[in-house]
Parts: structure tokens; C-alpha cells; sequence
């Protein structure tokens, strides 16, 4: 780790100014991806801006319509939220899947998103669910949130402070884990509510979680795993490394689809 | 049997200091005034250093010196070392390229060192190692061991044509030949066995300290066998005569082989603290390990079984090339050779065997010894041959090897080897029961409707362990001999020092030799203590590998009491007025034979130094013996594993869903410390066999150099396992220990190999079989049934 100033404000203003003034600021949302990158000194930003003492940006809520969740909010609050897992239960399916109990009591939802690693959980669920990113800014849909490998639609100093999840009908997330690194190899995560259905693919894709459409015509006719049996998700665009193909993969989309349509409840 | 004498399932008395933190391992120990060592390491698999500029890196805060290979030249610090030498079947001697311990005109590895910084903190060193400016000529490079010695391959080292270290062979060829010509059956097979990285828990770590006082230096390091680090430091690379020289390995959290070897970076600290006249620390972190420490296997072989029409074996005929890496390591030559070949007759009379090992240079971390050594390499190509053989003729895989066991001994193999004792049928059968194969259809039959692939895999593996005579390996090429010594110190209050050649790093040393002694001398085990691995301590010895330190060390210990009791008896002769050849000793006390007289233990031990009842000239004070062993021959434990797994055919997912394991390892210590050993080699070989793979790509950059990517196995991937023994004892050492520490790792690759190709009804399943991998040849399987 090379030396960093260490910034830790109170509020959301205060971090906006820390970012705007520093020439190359770093958010510390949790530290799950940031740190280990830092000490292997293949991350150096100047300053780190820590947002766990900003007021306000932890917590959970829930109503019938939706469930909003802090940006600081650990994976552990959310995997076992009571309101959760009433509201969204393959939400917090999805987040006990994420790393190991160390990871899931540091890390943070807004952390996962605004790194947008291609093989983590979290956007999945975002781009499934139809999530609403809500910044110190502006709203930003889910579907204009992700912009690639490690991109997205977030300014330099703009903050998460909340994500909602519109509450579906029922919804499912499956996923088969890199068995290395435990991250997504592939992971569906499928919604079914009055706005449609969704299938969001984490894991597989050379740019990050995308939909596949095909799917999502195909169940909202007939939301049952049969009805998705015939399609087949090319494998152009997707990774190949050692732990599999872009065929495997491809392939994989199609078993963790129709098993994630099988689940949701 | 006594609580804590042999056979006691005693727990493990080093335990309490592992688990509550107090455990003394090497970077938990500072010196005054240290410095700490960071090395610059190449970024290229292949390059000429044409030029290294040090100066902005030693005017960086805190750095004491920055150091190159060609300080290291001045300094006339001489290179590493194979201790082992192969002559190749033309009668040439192998060819050893150098190996600084820093690079001065070449880079051969990614990770290959050619500067070392010293500064006053980790931090400091590490900054400034980012200054020193290397100028690299990068080379073409290699990694694949089979094209390494292809046409127009990039030249590793000047000696070694062809980057070929040598071209060996065992074994009568033409006898072999003739079998496989009149063979009624053969099956062959392309197999690799998988590079593994070793991953001991503790990385590897060395602090250097000079006394100008005395001229003299001390290291402590993370070793498997410190005298051996010594002489070698020592008489081959010259950093000081060996009574100058102590090395100290304190605890060491785990080997598996890959501490057993002398790296640049000791001799580095050893070279810097004389020159900077500082202690010199360091300590490597997990990515060099993953760089840096000897790797296992890597073997790429053709192999062919030939059996007769009654499915009796009657010739085996391997061909492997061996990658050993940028470098030969310090044992690295013997393993795909006489810790290999030698065992490749397994548990068959196979009366015609001929193997060529052809040994290769390629631009990768050097290989040697990984826990089992050539032996599982072995293990692999026999038991996956006679599996296939049974699928292909039609025979129960069990009753194919029942035809072929060698059932009478002792027996001389074509290989060298003679096994002393065992009885194969009788570990088979109990494992068969153990897994209930007979009903194994039904479980099947279940899977099926389940949508899943279920199968079942043996694997009957023998070893060769006990290392070893020092005479048989001598002929074979061994610089170094592979007795053990031992020391019993007994003090005036009847308390014993056992002072061991053996090294534990894990095996629990502390606890299985003092039940030795408590079996003994019927004393308490808390009244025992084990000393070893500090070169000043102890007496010279040769360290811990092969699972030679039940079969070997503990048996110069056995000599070594033999001659403390003798004396003891004398003791209470004087002290009861009897002949000594009268004393009898059991349970801690001496009587006379045929009267009630009686002295104690502790009483013995006060008059053998208070030395009132006897003078002089009658008898020497004291109670101190040493012991040599030197073993009359290999110990070959031998067992049988079976697995069962179920797969997902969509997925390709393996789940191991009972294995079992019945070993004969001779006498067995403690049997708890014993099913631990088990238990963690079968989690090594499942590793090996599912998950772990070291991979370059073509650039020779490691891909594999974090657990991101290189998958080691975790509670989650194993089963529970079913563990049981049958005991034929060896009758070459006297408490007929075989050796239990490399079985599991030996063995249980092949059994789960030969269970997945089994489920999935494809044998072209590579290691590690990861879900993309097992799903590939079950999707082949289904098209060739479609075609079929």
C-alpha cells in the first residue's frame, strides 16, 4: 500500500467537496475490492474518502411497493433483513451467496454497484429488479446505470446514497460459482411484476451484466423454465478464461436461467 | 497399551501454542537493528538483463543497500544447487545450468530475482525497489513442458541443448517390447499431471544475522531440514564453514516438500547481513509464493498397459517428459526418476516395466518435491491404466486388480524395488465393504432419476516411504545420505530431551515421540520434551520429508533408548547390588529378577548423575545416548481409496458423495495424528484432482498467482471421510512404521479421476477436473452415444 490521505466526513456535502477537491480520490464504500487492490499497490489514489461516518446513508425500507437500501448498508444487514426477506426473499438469497461472512459484514451495496466488478452479485439484482439508483444527484435507472467492465453512469463525484428495488411478483437468483474465487462464473437472477419480466446475467458477459431479452418474451408468455428451454444464448461476448469457456458460460446462462425461473417465489 | 504410550490416540501437545497464538515462527522474530530485505523481481518469463541502474532506488528514504547479482559475483557467493544427479541412458551426467541466487546476466521466470533492497522498514525497501531501473532484452519464452524441446525453442540455459536436463530410462525395453507384442489387450493413455502450487500456510521467510565478534552466522528460516540448508549453504554455495553457519528453523506452519529445498532468498539474507553488517529480514508474501516456491508434478506422459487374455498384466511402457522449471531445485531431478518410475509396477506383479523420463528446462517457477513426490504422478498413471484396462475388457476394476495383486513376499519388482509386506486383497475388500460397492447400482440407478451422472472409482496406490538407505540411494545419484540421528537426553529428575534430526512442521513430532519414550520408559509425556531443528542444538540430521520420520527418525530414537535403558540397568545394578544382566525394566521400574528389590525411575536417573553408588571406573555418570539409523530398506505403505461422486450433467458440477479410505501403514503411533494426515492428504490430492492447476500463459506469465484463481480446496468441496486401516507391519525398522504423511495426496487423485470418467463414460477427463472441464466430456459421451 502506498501512502493516501485519509479523508472520513460526516455528510454527503462534505465527501462531494473532498472528491471535487482532491486530484484523484477514491470512495471507500466498505473496501472489499479497494483494499486488497491498494495493498497489492495496483490501486494509488491520493485520497480516500471513508463514507462509513456519513449520517443517513445506512438502513433498510419497506413497503409493498418497494424496498430501499442504503448505500453503507452491509451485505449482512441485507441478508438478514426480516423486511427482506418478506419483501424480495431472492434479494437476500442473492446477497448470502456474496464472498464470505468477513466480506458480507464490510462490504456495502452501494460499494458493489459503483465498483460494477463484471462477476458480482449484486448488479444482477439491480438490473433484474428493475433497481433505482438514487444518488446526491439524480435518479438513475438500472437499466442507464451500468456502462461496462468496471463503468457506470456515476460522475466522479457523485454518491449513491440509496438503491430501490420495486417489490415483484415473485423473483429468483441462481448461481454457479467461480470455483476459485467463489464470484459468479454465471448468475441469473429472473423478475416477474406487472411492469415484465426480467432476466439479468452476471458473471458471463465481456461487458457486465446484461439482459437477455429472448428470455424475457418468452416468460412473460409463460413464466415457467420449460418455456425458456429451447433458447440459446450465443456465446460471442461472453468471458473465456481458465475456469470456462464463453461456450460454457453460454451454456450456463441457460441452466441458471431455467433453475432461477424454477426457484423465484 | 498405555494412555500415552504407542497406539494412544493422545492429543497433540503442541496444539495449545498453534491455536492461542504463542507459537515462535520465523517472522515472529525480530533482531536489533534489523533491516528488511524486498527483492526486484523480473516481470518476463525471458530476458537478458543488459543494464540495472540502482542509483535513485539508494537515494530513497530509509535504504541501507541495493544489491545485484554482480555484488553477489564479487563476493564469489556461488550458486544453487540439485543435490541429486541423473545420468541420462547415452551414460552423460545431467545438465545443470547455474543458478545465482540473484540473476546477473539473464532472466529465466517471471519472478526470477535481480536485485535485493535493504531498508529500514518493508515499506521503504518496497518504494525503493520500484526506483531500481532493470534494462531487459526480452526472449522468446516457453512453458509447455512438451515443446520444450522442439526445434527453434527458446534456449533456457546454454549447457542443457535443447533445454533437455536429461534423457533417462528404467527397465528392461526389449523385454517390454516383446509383451506388448504378444499382448492379448493394451491400453493406452495420454495423461498430464497438473502443476500444482505448493501453498503452505506460513510463506516462507528467512532472518540473517552476522557476529563480527565471531565471524560466524545464524539463520533462522522456514525449513524442513535445517542441517541440510546448512551444508549446502555451506559446502556448495560458500557462505561460511559449517561451524560458523546455524540455521534454526523454528515452527513452521506447513511444508508439503516445498521447505525443503535451499532458495536464493536465504542465501540472500545470509550474503546481505554480513555485508551491511545488519540483521536481515524477509518475509515473502503470498503472491511470491505463488511465484516463487518449488511447484509440483507437471508431468506430461504416454502410457500403455499390455494384459494377457486372462486380463493378467504383463507389461507396462511409460514415456513422460518432466518440466522441472527455469532452474533445477535442490531435489528436483530425483523426482520424476527414482521417486517415480521405481513405483510404477503399484501393487501388480507386472513382470516387464520399461519408463524414459525425459527432464526438461521450460520458463517457469521451478519444480520439485510436493508431498508424495513422483509417487502420486506413479500412483496416477497405474491405477487410471488398470481402471480403463478392466472398463475396456469388461472386468470388475476390483476383480481386474485382484488378478494382478501381488500376493507373496518378499517381491522384487523390475523397478528396483522390493516390497517387504502387505496384504492388497485385504485393504480392497475392507474398503469395498466400507462403501457398500455392491449395491452401488442402486445408488446409481437413484442418480439417474435424480438427472444426475453417479460413479465409482478405486484406487489401490502403494509408495515407497522411509527414506532411505543411504548406500541404495548413493548408487542411485543421491549427494546426501537419508539415515537419522537421535539424541536421548535424560536429566537428574528422570524429565527426557529427545533432540531429533527430524523436522515437524505440522506433523506433531512433540507429541508422537514422547509416546515413544512414555511407551519406553514408562514415563509421563509432559516429562517429555522434543527439540529439533536448530543446527547448534541438535546433531546433525537430515530433516522431514517422504513420511520418513516415524519409519526413520523414531527409529533412531528406538536405538538410541536401547542404549539408555542398557545404561539405566546398570545404574540400579549398583544400586540394588545386583548384575545389571538381572535388572529388568517395565513400566518405569527396575527390579532385580527373582526378588522384591525395586528402584524407581527417577531414583535411577539421580544416581546415574549423583553417581554415589558407583565409581568411576565402574561406570561413566550420566544418562545421555545418541543413535544413527541408517534404514536396511523402503517402507511401502499401501491402501485402497474409493470414491463416489454424483455430477451434474448440465452443469458439470462434481459432488464426491462417500469416499473411503483403508491404508496399511505398519504400526501406527497415534492414530488420531494419523486419520489427520489422511484427511489432509486426501484434501491435497482432491485439490489436485478438482480444483488446483498452475497455469502460464504463453508469455510465461502465471495466471494462477492468487487464490482468485487458483482454487484450493475448501470444507465445502470435501466430503466426510471414511477412514480405516489394515496392518501388516514392516519388518525393516523395529517398530514397524511404514509411513502415513504423503498416502492420502498418493493416492486419492486416481480414485477420483477414475470415479468422474466413470459417471460421465468418458476417460478424457484432464486434472483439475473443474465443472467446464467434466461437462465438456460429458457432452462428448452424449454425442458419441447419439452417434452410436
Amino acid at each position: 500500500m502506498y501512502a493516501f490521505t485519509y479523508e472520513r466526513p460526516k455528510n454527503v456535502a462534505d465527501a462531494v467537496k473532498l472528491l471535487k477537491k482532491a486530484d484523484d480520490a477514491k470512495i471507500l464504500a466498505g473496501g472489499q475490492t479497494l483494499l486488497p487492490a491498494m495493498k497489492l499497490r495496483l490501486a494509488s489514489p491520493a485520497t480516500i474518502v471513508d463514507l462509513s461516518g456519513v449520517k443517513g446513508l445506512s438502513g433498510i425500507k419497506a413497503s409493498g411497493k418497494a424496498v430501499v437500501i442504503g448505500a453503507m448498508t452491509k451485505h449482512a444487514e441485507v441478508m438478514t433483513s426480516a423486511a427482506v426477506q418478506k419483501a424480495i426473499p431472492a434479494l437476500a438469497h442473492l446477497v448470502s451467496l456474496i464472498g464470505d461472512p468477513a466480506v458480507r459484514n464490510k462490504g456495502t451495496i452501494g460499494g458493489s454497484l459503483a465498483n460494477n466488478d463484471p462477476s458480482a452479485d449484486y448488479p444482477a439484482a439491480a438490473l433484474g429488479l428493475g433497481a433505482t439508483i438514487h444518488t446526491n444527484k439524480r435518479k438513475i435507472e438500472a437499466d442507464k446505470f451500468f456502462k461496462g467492465l468496471f463503468e457506470t453512469a456515476l460522475a466522479d463525484d457523485e454518491i449513491i446514497e440509496s438503491v430501490s428495488f420495486p417489490v415483484p411478483e415473485k423473483a429468483g437468483y441462481e448461481k454457479f460459482p467461480n470455483p476459485a474465487s467463489r464470484f459468479a462464473l454465471v448468475g441469473v437472477f429472473v423478475s416477474k411484476s406487472k411492469d415484465g419480466v426480467r432476466v439479468a446475467v452476471t458473471g458471463a458477459g465481456e461487458g457486465g451484466v446484461f439482459r437477455v431479452k429472448e428470455m424475457e418474451a418468452a416468460l412473460a408468455k409463460n413464466f415457467s423454465a420449460k418455456a425458456i428451454e429451447g433458447i440459446k444464448v450465443p456465446a460471442k461476448n461472453m468471458i473465456a478464461d481458465l475456469h470456462g469457456t464463453a461456450e460454457y458460460r453460454a451454456h450456463l446462462i441457460g441452466v441458471m436461467a431455467r433453475r432461477a425461473v424454477a426457484a423465484a417465489k | 497399551m498405555s494412555a500415552t504410550g504407542i497406539g494412544a490416540a493422545v492429543r497433540r501437545k503442541e496444539d495449545q501454542r498453534f491455536i492461542t497464538g504463542t507459537g515462535n515462527y520465523t517472522s515472529d522474530i525480530s533482531r536489533p537493528g534489523e533491516v528488511r530485505a524486498y527483492f526486484v523481481r523480473s516481470p518476463h518469463a525471458h530476458a537478458t538483463i543488459k543494464k540495472i541502474d540502482t542509483k535513485a532506488a539508494e537515494k530513497m528514504p530509509g535504504v541501507v543497500a541495493v544489491l545485484t547479482g554482480a555484488d553477489l559475483a564479487n563476493d564469489k557467493i556461488g550458486g544453487l544447487i540439485c543435490g541429486w544427479a541423473i545420468t541420462s541412458k547415452d551414460g552423460s551426467p545431467m545438465k545443470m545450468g547455474a543458478h545465482p541466487a540473484i540473476a546477473a546476466d539473464k532472466v529465466r521466470c517471471v519472478g526470477d530475482q535481480v536485485a535485493v533492497v535493504l531498508a529500514e522498514t518493508l515499506t521503504q525497501a518496497r518504494d525503493a525497489a520500484e526506483k531500481v531501473k532493470v534494462d531487459y532484452g526480452v526472449l522468446p519464452s516457453v512453458v509447455d513442458p512438451a515443446k520444450a524441446t522442439a526445434k527453434g525453442a527458446p534456449q533456457i540455459h546454454d549447457v542443457a541443448p535443447n533445454n533437455q536436463i536429461y534423457d533417462w530410462h528404467l527397465g528392461d525395453k526389449n523385454a517390454t517390447d516383446a509383451a506388448f507384442a504378444a499382448a492379448k489387450h493394451v491400453t493406452r493413455l495420454d495423461i498430464v499431471n497438473n502443476r500444482l502450487v505448493p501453498n503452505a500456510m506460513e510463506p516462507r521467510a528467512a532472518i540473517a544475522e552476522y557476529d563480527a565478534g565471531n565471524d560466524s552466522l545464524t539463520l533462522w528460516n522456514t525449513s524442513q531440514n535445517p542441517h541440510v540448508a546448512r551444508l549446502v549453504i555451506s559446502a556448495f554455495i560458500g557462505m561460511a564453514p559449517e561451524h560458523k553457519l546455524r540455521v534454526i528453523a523454528p515452527d513452521v506452519g506447513g511444508g508439503f516438500g516445498s521447505k525443503i529445498f535451499i532458495y536464493p532468498e536465504e542465501v540472500v539474507a545470509l550474503w546481505a547481513a554480513r555485508r551491511v553488517k545488519r540483521p536481515v529480514k524477509w518475509v515473502s508474501d503470498r503472491s511470491e509464493a505463488f511465484m516463487t516456491d518449488a511447484h509440483g508434478r507437471d508431468h506430461v506422459t504416454r502410457a500403455e498397459m499390455a494384459f494377457d487374455a486372462n486380463g493378467k498384466i504383463t507389461g507396462l511402457r511409460v514415456k513422460t517428459i518432466a518440466n522441472l522449471g527455469a532452474y533445477m531445485s535442490t531435489f528436483s531431478s530425483s523426482v520424476p526418476t527414482y521417486l517415480y518410475a521405481t513405483l510404477l509396477s503399484g501393487q501388480y506383479a507386472i513382470p516387464n516395466i520399461y519408463a524414459e523420463v525425459e527432464a526438461v528446462y521450460t520458463n517457469t517457477a521451478p519444480v520439485d518435491a510436493y508431498r508424495g513426490a513422483g509417487r502420486p504422478e506413479a500412483t496416477f498413471v497405474v491405477e487410471r491404466l488398470v481402471e480403463v484396462g478392466a472398463r475396456e475388457q469388461g472386468i470388475d476394476p476390483a476383480e481386474l486388480r485382484r488378478r494382478n495383486f501381488i500376493k507373496s513376499f518378499p517381491h522384487q519388482t523390475p523397478v528396483i524395488m522390493a516390497y517387504d509386506a502387505g496384504d492388497y486383497n485385504a485393504s480392497l475388500t475392507k474398503a469395498m465393504d466400507m462403501i457398500d460397492y455392491k449395491n452401488f447400482g442402486q445408488r446409481k440407478a437413484a442418480s439417474e432419476k435424480k438427472g444426475k451422472l453417479r460413479g465409482i472409482g478405486f484406487s489401490t496406490y502403494i509408495e515407497a516411504c522411509g527414506i532411505a538407505p543411504s548406500q541404495a540411494v548413493g548408487s542411485l545419484g543421491a549427494g546426501v545420505g537419508l539415515w537419522e540421528s537421535a539424541e536421548v537426553r535424560v536429566n537428574p529428575t528422570g524429565s527426557v530431551e529427545i533432540l531429533t534430526g527430524s523436522h515437524s512442521h505440522g506433523q506433531g513430532h512433540e507429541t508422537t515421540f514422547a509416546q515413544l519414550v512414555s511407551e519406553r520408559l514408562g514415563v509421563p509425556i509432559e516429562t517429555v520434551s522434543v527439540v529439533h531443528g536448530d543446527t547448534d542444538k541438535v546433531q546433525f540430521g537430515m530433516g522431514t520429508y517422504g513420511s520418513r520420520s516415524g519409519a526413520v527418525g523414531m527409529s533412531a530414537i528406538v536405538k538410541a533408548l536401547d542404549k539408555i535403558e542398557a545404561k539405566a540397568k546398570k545404574v540400579a545394578g549398583y544400586m540394588m547390588e545386583a548384575s545389571a544382566d538381572d535388572i529388568e525394566f517395565k513400566n518405569g521400574t527396575f527390579t532385580v529378577k527373582g526378588t522384591d528389590k525395586k528402584v524407581g525411575w527417577g531414583d535411577v536417573t539421580l544416581n546415574a548423575y549423583i553417581a554415589h553408588k558407583f565409581t568411576g571406573g565402574q561406570l561413566e555418570p550420566g544418562l545421555k545416548e545418541g543413535a544413527f539409523y541408517d534404514p536396511t530398506n523402503f517402507t511401502f505403505p499401501a491402501g485402497c481409496h474409493i470414491a463416489e461422486v454424483e455430477i451434474d450433467p448440465e452443469t458439470g458440477k462434481t459432488e464426491i458423495v462417500n469416499w473411503v479410505a483403508v491404508d496399511d501403514f505398519g504400526t501406527i503411533i497415534n492414530p488420531m495424528i494419523v486419520e489427520g494426515q489422511v484427511h489432509g492428504g486426501i484434501a491435497q490430492g482432491i485439490g489436485q484432482a478438482l480444483l488446483e492447476g498452475a497455469s502460464y500463459n504463453a508469455d510465461g506469465q502465471l495466471v494462477t498467482g492468487s487464490y482468485m484463481d487458483y482454487a484450493m480446496p475448501r470444507a465445502d468441496d470435501l466430503p466426510s471421510f471414511k477412514v480405516d486401516t489394515t496392518v501388516t507391519k514392516c519388518p525393516s525398522n523395529p517398530l514397524g512404521i511404514k509411513g502415513c504423511g504423503e498416502a492420502g495426496a498418493i493416492a486419492s487423485p486416481a480414485a477420483l479421476i477414475n470415479a468422474i470418467t466413470n459417471a460421465v463414460g468418458h476417460e478424457n477427463v484432464p486434472m483439475p477436473a473443474t465443472p467446464s472441464v467434466v461437462w465438456k466430456a460429458a457432452q462428448a459421451a452424449a454425442m458419441k452415444r447419439a452417434a452410436e
